[in-house]
C-alpha cells in the first residue's frame, strides 16, 4: 500500500486531493512571493479526521501545515514541499452559543466574522478584528495570535481564547483552559495560542464575547504633515483616554483609499488620523469634548466627526480597504508589521521615509498608531528584475529598525516565513533554544508547521509575486 | 534550609546551577506557595528589585521581579497610572515575580483583563540555568512562542522570573460604587448576567455571598452622576452609594484579602457553577469576583475537604496561605501538553518541590 493509498483509508477522494492541478490552489497563501507544491491536501471534516491525517504524519515522518483561508501574510500556512497539508475549511461550523456565560465554541475553518455576526442578536461581539475578518478563519487567526485596529485596550486574540481541543504532533488530544477567565497552573492555552502551528493543531476552540459598545465618537483628522498626526496620537495618550482604536494614513495610502472606495477623505491631506471612542454613552460624550479639544490644539486643518453610524462605516472603509488599494498604484508590494513604542512613531516614520528615498521604492504608510505597530506597504514591480530582491532588502532594514528602537519585529501578522530570518535580531540564541526545546518536546521530529518562525533551514525560492486572488477582487485587505 | 540572597539575574543563574532543588520567594505574602519542602533551596527574589524603564506615555513598565507591587503602584499612581489586573496582597509585601507566578488578579481585573491580559514580556532562569527573554515590552507582539503567558500561574515550576514587562492604562479619574442587595442568591446572580452582558462598562462586578452586588465605576467625574443613575435603573434597585475615600479605602481593604479566618485560596470558576458552590461552601467567608469568575474563600477546615468538595464541582483551586502540603487542590489539570513543556524548561526537576 502506498503513502496515498493508506492516506485514502481515512479520506474519500474528493477531501483526498494529490492532482497537480487540485493542489495549485494550495501552493501559497497571502505572501504570495514564497510557493511549494504539498504532496497531498486533506481536508476533514472532524477532530477524529484531523487525528487519523496528524497520525498518518507521525508515522511516516512526513511534515505538516493546517491551513485555514490562508490570508497569512507571513507565508504561515504555506505548504511544505512534499509534506501534507491539511485544509480545515470544512470544518466551520458554531458548536455552541451561549449568549448568558457569553462565549461561543467554533470549530477551526469557522469565519471570525461570522462570530460577531452570530452574537450580534445578543448585543454581543468577538473582539479581535484583523482586516481580514471577512475571510480569515479562527484557528488561523488562534494560530498566528491576529490583531486588528483595537489591540491597546482589548488585546490580541489570545486575550479573547478562554480554551481550545488541540491535536498535538503525535496525535493525541489535549483540552486547554476552561470556561474561566481565570485559571490556577500554568498558562498553557496562552502558550499555545500564537505558536503559529508548531505545537498542535486546535480543532475546537472557545471564544471570550463582548457586550457591544453602547456609543461610539469616530473623528477624522487632516494635517498637512505626517508629524502633526503623531504628535496628536501622543497628546490624546497624555491626557488619559484610552481610544479604542487610533490610526493613521499617509498621502500615498490616502491616495490608494480614495481610488479604491471614495470613502471622502480630504485628498491632499499629508496625514490622515482616525481616533475612536467607545463605550457608555454618558461617558463617550464627555470624553469627547477633551478628545475634540486636543484634536483641535493638534494643528488638525480639517476635523469630521462621524454624524451617524453611516458616516462611522465611511471612515472605516477606507482604512480598512487602504492596502488593497494600494494595490491599484503598484502591480505589487511587501507589506510589513513591524511594532515601535509609540514615543518612536515620528523617529521610525522619517528613517523610512529615509529608506525609501535610498532604495528608490514608494512605501506608503497605514498603521495602527494607539500600540505602535506600523505597517509600510514598499511598492515594486516584479517584473523590473531585482526590484523584489530590493524591496526585500527594504522590508528586512525597517525590521531592523523597529528593534533597535525597542520594538518587534511583528505585531500581529506573525513571523511565518517571512521574518524567521529576523528572529536572532529580536531574541537571542539561549532565548530561541528554550523556545525550540519546547517544540521539540511536542515535536521531537519537527513536523508541525516545519520550516516556519525559528531560522534556518531551507526556504522556497523567491518569485514574481502580485496580489492574492482574493484580494485583487476586493474579497480581503491587508492590515 | 539553605537561603540564597540574588541581586541579579546572573546571581540566580549560579544558583539554580548549584543547586538540586529550587524554590524563589518574593514578598513571601503567600507562604503556601513560598514555604519549601524539605531540601529544596530558597531563592530570596527581594535583591532584584526595582523599576527598569517607564514612559508613561508608553502604557508599559519594565520591573526586576522583586519589585514589590506596592513600589510601583505608587509610581504609576503619581502619573494617573495603574495595573489594570489590580493585583491584591501589595500591602502584605507582594511583588511582581511572586504575583505572575501565582496568577494573582483582583477585583478591577473585571474592566479590562487579568494578569495574563498585561504581561508583555519576560525574563526567567530555566531549570537548567540558562537565562531566557521573550515577548518584549511593547503593547503588540506576535513574535515568537508567548512564554510571558506561560508564566502566569506557573508556581515557579518553569522558571524563576527575574524581569517583567507589563501593560498599563490610565487610572480612571473618578470612582464610585454601589452595593446592592437582593433577597435571594437567585435574583443576584440574575442582575449579574444582566450586567455582565450590558454595555455598562464595571471596574468591579463582584457577588459577596449571600445576595449582594458590588459594583465599582470608573471614569470621568462629569458623567459619574448620569452613569450611577442608569445603573441604578438597569439593576432596579437603589442600592448604596460608596464615594471619596471611603470608596477608596472599602477597595483597598478588600485587597488584603482578609476574609477570614484558616487557608486564603482562590478558585477559578463561571458564574453558571456558582448555585451548586454556595450550597457546598456553608460559612466559609468568600467573595466572587470579576462577574463570578474568580472566587477568593477563606477556609478554616482540613484542606483535605475542600480538595474533595472542589472535585466534586469540577473547579481547581490554589490554596495562597496557610499550611499545606498541596498549594494545588480540587481537579486535576495536568496533562501531556503541561508535562512536556514542563520538562523541556526543567528536565532535571529542578523546580519541583518533590524529588523525581
Amino acid at each position: 500500500m502506498t503513502l496515498l493509498e493508506e492516506l485514502g483509508r481515512f479520506f474519500p477522494p474528493g477531501r483526498l486531493l494529490h492532482k497537480p492541478g487540485e493542489l495549485v490552489p494550495y501552493e501559497s497563501d497571502a505572501l504570495t512571493a514564497f510557493r511549494a507544491r504539498p504532496l497531498a491536501v486533506v481536508l476533514p471534516e472532524s477532530h477524529e479526521e484531523v487525528v487519523q491525517a496528524v497520525r498518518w504524519c507521525a508515522r511516516h515522518r512526513i511534515p505538516y501545515v493546517a491551513r485555514g483561508s490562508g490570508t497569512s501574510l507571513s507565508g504561515g500556512s504555506l505548504p511544505i514541499d512534499g509534506g501534507l497539508l491539511i485544509g480545515l475549511n470544512r470544518m466551520n461550523k458554531l458548536l455552541r452559543l451561549d449568549p448568558q456565560e457569553r462565549i461561543a465554541v467554533v470549530e477551526p475553518g469557522f469565519i471570525n466574522l461570522q462570530v460577531s455576526n452570530a452574537a450580534a442578536p445578543y448585543g454581543l461581539y468577538y473582539a479581535p478584528d484583523p482586516s481580514s475578518q471577512p475571510v480569515s478563519t479562527i484557528g488561523g487567526n488562534l494560530a498566528f495570535n491576529s490583531g486588528g485596529a483595537h489591540c491597546l485596550k482589548y488585546g490580541m486574540t489570545s486575550n479573547h481564547v478562554l480554551g481550545a481541543k488541540v491535536v498535538l504532533p503525535d496525535g493525541e488530544t489535549v483540552v486547554l483552559g476552561s470556561e474561566s477567565l481565570e485559571n490556577t497552573g500554568p498558562d498553557w492555552l496562552g502558550l499555545f495560542v500564537g505558536s503559529e502551528g508548531l505545537l498542535g493543531i486546535a480543532t475546537e476552540i472557545t471564544l471570550r464575547l463582548l457586550p457591544k459598545p453602547e456609543t461610539y465618537h469616530t473623528v477624522l483628522a487632516a494635517y498637512d504633515a505626517l508629524e502633526k498626526a503623531g504628535e496628536a496620537v501622543a497628546a490624546v495618550v497624555a491626557s488619559g483616554l484610552l481610544p479604542g482604536a487610533m490610526e493613521i494614513m499617509d498621502s500615498l495610502a490616502i491616495e490608494a483609499a480614495e481610488a479604491a472606495v471614495r470613502a471622502g477623505y480630504p485628498r491632499e491631506a499629508r496625514a490622515l488620523l482616525i481616533v475612536e471612542l467607545e463605550g457608555e454613552a454618558p461617558q463617550v460624550e464627555a470624553e469627547a469634548r477633551y478628545l475634540d479639544e486636543v484634536i483641535r490644539r493638534s494643528g488638525a486643518y480639517e476635523v469630521r466627526v462621524a454624524q451617524s453610524a453611516e458616516e462611522r462605516l465611511k471612515i472605516w472603509k477606507g482604512r480598512k480597504a487602504a492596502f488593497s488599494a494600494v494595490g491599484r498604484l503598484s502591480p505589487d508590494y511587501i507589506v510589513q508589521d513591524g511594532v515601535v513604542p509609540r514615543s518612536r512613531l515620528g523617529q521610525a516614520l522619517s528613517e523610512i521615509e529615509r529608506l525609501s528615498a535610498r532604495y528608490g521604492l514608494r512605501v506608503a504608510n497605514v498603521f495602527h498608531a494607539g500600540d505602535g505597530n506600523l505597517h509600510p506597504l514598499i511598492l515594486y514591480n516584479g517584473r523590473v528584475p531585482g526590484e523584489l530582491e530590493r524591496a526585500e532588502e527594504l522590508a528586512g532594514e525597517i525590521l531592523r529598525l523597529c528593534v533597535a528602537l525597542g520594538g518587534s519585529i511583528t505585531g500581529e501578522h506573525g513571523v511565518g516565513m517571512e521574518k524567521k530570518a529576523y528572529m536572532p535580531e529580536m531574541f537571542s540564541e539561549a532565548d530561541l533554544e528554550a523556545m525550540r526545546r519546547i517544540r521539540r518536546a511536542l515535536d521531537p521530529f519537527e513536523l508541525s508547521n516545519r520550516g516556519k518562525m525559528f531560522p534556518g533551514g531551507e526556504a522556497p525560492a523567491l518569485h514574481q509575486a502580485g496580489p492574492h486572488p482574493l484580494e485583487r477582487a476586493g474579497i480581503i485587505s491587508r492590515e | 534550609m539553605t537561603v540564597l540572597h540574588p541581586t541579579s539575574p546572573a546571581e540566580v543563574q549560579e544558583a539554580v546551577r548549584a543547586h538540586r532543588r529550587v524554590l524563589a520567594r518574593g514578598g513571601g505574602s503567600k507562604p503556601a506557595l513560598s514555604t519549601p519542602a524539605e531540601g529544596q533551596t530558597v531563592l530570596e527574589m527581594k535583591g532584584l528589585s526595582g523599576v527598569v524603564e517607564y514612559d508613561p506615555g508608553e502604557y508599559v513598565l519594565v520591573a526586576k521581579a522583586g519589585t514589590p507591587l506596592a513600589q510601583v503602584e505608587e509610581l504609576l499612581a503619581q502619573h494617573g497610572q495603574y495595573l489594570p489586573f489590580d493585583p491584591p496582597l501589595a500591602e502584605q509585601g507582594a511583588t511582581l515575580g511572586g504575583t505572575v507566578a501565582a496568577g494573582l488578579s483582583g477585583p478591577m481585573r473585571q474592566r479590562y483583563g487579568g494578569v495574563r491580559d498585561f504581561i508583555l514580556g519576560v525574563q526567567f532562569v530555566d531549570g537548567e540555568g540558562q537565562l531566557v527573554r521573550a515577548g518584549g515590552k511593547v503593547v503588540k507582539n506576535a513574535a515568537g512562542f508567548d512564554l510571558p503567558k506561560l508564566m502566569v500561574g506557573s508556581l515557579g515550576r518553569l522558571g524563576l522570573l527575574t524581569e517583567l514587562a507589563f501593560k498599563v492604562f490610565p487610572y480612571p479619574k473618578a470612582t464610585a460604587t454601589l452595593q446592592v442587595a437582593f433577597p435571594r442568591l437567585e435574583e443576584a446572580l440574575e442582575a449579574l448576567y444582566r450586567l455582565a452582558g450590558s454595555p455598562i462598562e464595571l471596574y468591579a462586578l463582584d457577588l459577596v455571598p449571600p445576595a449582594t452586588l458590588t459594583l465599582r465605576l470608573g471614569g470621568l467625574p462629569e458623567a459619574l452622576p448620569a452613569r450611577l443613575e442608569r445603573l441604578r435603573a438597569f439593576v432596579g434597585r437603589a442600592g448604596d452609594l460608596l464615594e471619596g475615600e471611603a470608596e477608596a479605602q472599602y477597595w483597598r481593604n478588600l485587597k488584603r484579602l482578609e476574609l477570614g479566618e484558616g487557608h486564603l485560596v482562590k478558585v477559578a470558576l463561571t458564574p453558571r457553577q456558582i448555585p451548586a458552590l454556595e450550597q457546598a461552601l456553608g460559612s466559609a467567608p468568600r467573595r466572587y469576583m470579576s462577574a463570578g469568575h474568580l472566587l477568593y474563600l477563606a477556609w478554616n477546615h482540613e484542606p483535605a475537604r475542600l480538595d474533595a468538595l472542589l472535585r466534586l464541582q469540577n473547579l481547581s483551586g490554589l490554596v495562597l496561605k496557610g499550611p499545606t502540603h498541596q498549594a494545588r487542590i480540587g481537579i486535576d489539570l495536568e496533562h501531556t501538553f503541561g508535562r512536556r513543556v514542563a520538562a523541556a524548561l526543567d528536565p532535571q526537576g529542578r523546580f519541583s518541590p518533590t524529588p523525581p
